[in-house]
């Protein structure tokens, strides 16, 4: 549905998007993960025909979006809650983006109720909360009853209940068999809401994959070993793949079943065998880890912290 | 058509253009007001059809701010770019909004003209305000035109500087104090003045002074330096609001939004 083909953009000496390409199924939800900075929103701009690409192209249904008619019709995006005028209403916003594409007016009121604003659909969206605002952004999306979405990190900022309402929300556009298109810099959320997954840094693709098959290839298994005789069993094991912790070993690469076998095999007895599944926000930082735009030095700390506890 | 609508529904759903046009008014016909109540009855500084219309620089600044606005503030409350993704043709959609903008602007330019000269009657019942020639009625019924035009000059600096600060500084500086500055330098700055654009839309409005009693100044309306003749200077000042605005959409085209 959305194709990127040797997408790149430039900004003075600044690579911001590198040599991008990457597809997103029709009738799914896609997430489109990178840490901040790397090149998510812009790449979103591009497919919008917002910022123009150094070169490369990106493609809707095998049309640039300048070629779309009526785009609102094809093409829903939320990119910024905020590029609302603050002294304009909800619905006045609403309306003339209906109007620029044809739609009739009362799909203003319709979307207005999907996203739950009808009773401030009145008032200046500059008092708008930012979960409002970013309802009155989706309603936008939702104008022209497009087949393809298009959100960048449309969960930041939000409080819980508007994080489960956003999650809830993509869900049902995807069940309704829309293209859903979206970013965020949150694993965890991602493998929530997305069922596939173009994972980017640095501008450049790192991987793209159903969710499942990037969470399992990324979270290295590990196996934790309590045993009052450690030493005999440490010596079974091969020895790189051995970990010291506090009250016991961390056995990677073996898989607990192996070990189990052989603690039975040699009458060794174990006080806890247990798999350990790494964090999804350790994943990403593993397969991130060199292409992150801004280094803190933090981040190692903010690795151990993760890790899970021994 | 559409375009239009979308740029109507843009403009007066919000309260700024509501604003600039009631203080466009205010100071436009106060201004008059002010020239026109203090005039002698007799004798040299007599109330004329040219002295009703001296507060129209002024209004014509208001204009300016205004059209600049419609502008600036899409560029910085991020609307450009919704409404560059609602109507990808950034063409189309530059150039409704300078239309809708400019049709407000003759709009508030007419009504302002007529107010002044309308107050004028009422203040001086006994001057000669009757628009009996051509120049009477182009000296107050093409105050319009010009707002209309000066408005697309400041939605093309708009597009072109996208800050409102600077687009409304730079427009606001030019017009009220720039043109007449450089008729100080030396030697070739009353050749230059003659060709600014804002002297020659003088030019347009005022021409030779007919529509003050063929005074040069004084009693309120300046006459220009410009050497165009009316017609020409409205052509000339039509054709520098065309082109800057031309300029302004083949930048905006090219640029990320």
């Amino acid at each position: 549905m959305i194709e990127a083909r040797g997408l790149t953009k430039r900004y003075g000496k600044t690579l911001a998007v590198n040599d991008l390409s990457f597809d997103v199924a029709p009738g799914e939800v896609t997430g489109f993960l990178g840490p901040n900075g790397a090149g998510k929103s812009t790449t979103m701009r591009m497919i919008l025909g917002l910022d123009n690409p150094t070169s490369g192209q990106v493609t809707i249904g095998g049309k640039r979006y300048a070629e779309l008619k009526n785009p609102l019709r094809t093409v829903g995006a939320l990119l910024d809650a905020k590029w609302v005028h603050p002294n304009r209403s909800a619905r006045a916003h609403l309306a003339w983006m209906a109007k620029s594409n044809h739609l009739p007016a009362r799909r203003v009121d319709d979307v207005l109720e999907i996203v739950g604003l009808t009773s401030v659909a009145g008032k200046r969206a500059g008092g708008f909360s930012l979960g409002m605002s970013q309802r009155l952004g989706i309603a936008a999306a939702l104008l022209g009853d497009p087949e393809v979405l298009l959100f960048d990190e449309p969960v930041n900022g939000l409080d819980p209940e508007g994080i489960l309402w956003i999650r809830k929300f993509m869900h049902r556009l995807a069940d309704e068999g829309r293209t859903v298109f979206v970013s965020s810099h949150l694993l965890s959320e991602m493998a929530l809401t997305a069922s596939n997954l173009v994972v980017i840094g640095k501008g450049r693709l790192i991987s793209q994959s159903s969710t499942t098959e990037f969470v399992a290839r990324a979270s290295e298994n590990t196996v934790k070993v309590r045993s009052p005789q450690l030493d005999r069993l440490r010596s079974l094991l091969p020895a790189g793949d051995v970990t010291d912790t506090e009250d016991g070993i961390l056995v990677s690469g073996v898989d607990s079943e192996k070990i189990g076998e052989l603690a039975a095999g040699n009458g060794i007895v174990l006080h806890e065998l247990s798999p350990q599944t790494g964090s999804l926000e350790q994943a990403f930082m593993q397969i991130t880890g060199d292409s992150v735009e801004y280094h803190t030095g933090l981040e190692t700390e903010a690795a151990h912290a993760l890790e899970p506890a021994n | 058509m559409t375009l239009l609508a979308v740029e109507r529904m843009k403009l007066f759903t919000t309260r700024s253009p509501w604003w600039c046009a009631l203080i466009a008014l205010g100071v436009t016909i106060g201004f008059s007001a002010l020239i026109v109540g203090n005039a002698d009855n007799t004798g040299e500084f007599i109330a004329t059809v040219a002295s009703t219309q001296f507060g129209y620089s002024f209004g014509m600044a208001v204009i300016m701010v205004l059209a600049a606005l419609a502008v600036t503030t899409e560029y910085r409350f991020g609307t450009i770019r919704t409404t560059f993704q609602a109507v990808p043709n950034r063409s189309a959609v530059l150039v409704a909004k300078a239309t809708v903008v400019a049709l407000m602007a003759l709009v508030i330019g007419e009504l302002s003209a007529f107010g002044s000269w309308g107050l004028a009657n009422l203040l001086k019942p006994t001057a000669d305000l009757a628009l009996n020639s051509s120049a009477d009625w182009i000296n107050v019924a093409g105050v319009g035109v010009v707002y209309a035009l000066a408005a697309v000059i400041a939605v093309a600096v708009g597009i072109l500087l996208r800050h409102s600060a600077g687009a409304i500084a730079l427009l606001l500086i030019y017009a009220l104090a720039v043109e007449d500055l450089i008729r100080l330098i030396p030697g070739i700055g009353d050749d230059i003045h003659e060709w600014l654009p804002f002297n020659v839309a003088n030019k347009f409005l005022t021409g030779d002074g007919l529509s003050n009693m063929g005074r040069a100044s004084d009693a309120g309306a300046r006459t220009s330096t410009a050497v165009l003749s009316q017609g020409w200077s409205l052509a000339y000042f039509a054709a520098v609001a065309v082109a800057l605005l031309a300029i302004a959409v083949g930048t905006a085209r090219k640029r990320d939004a």
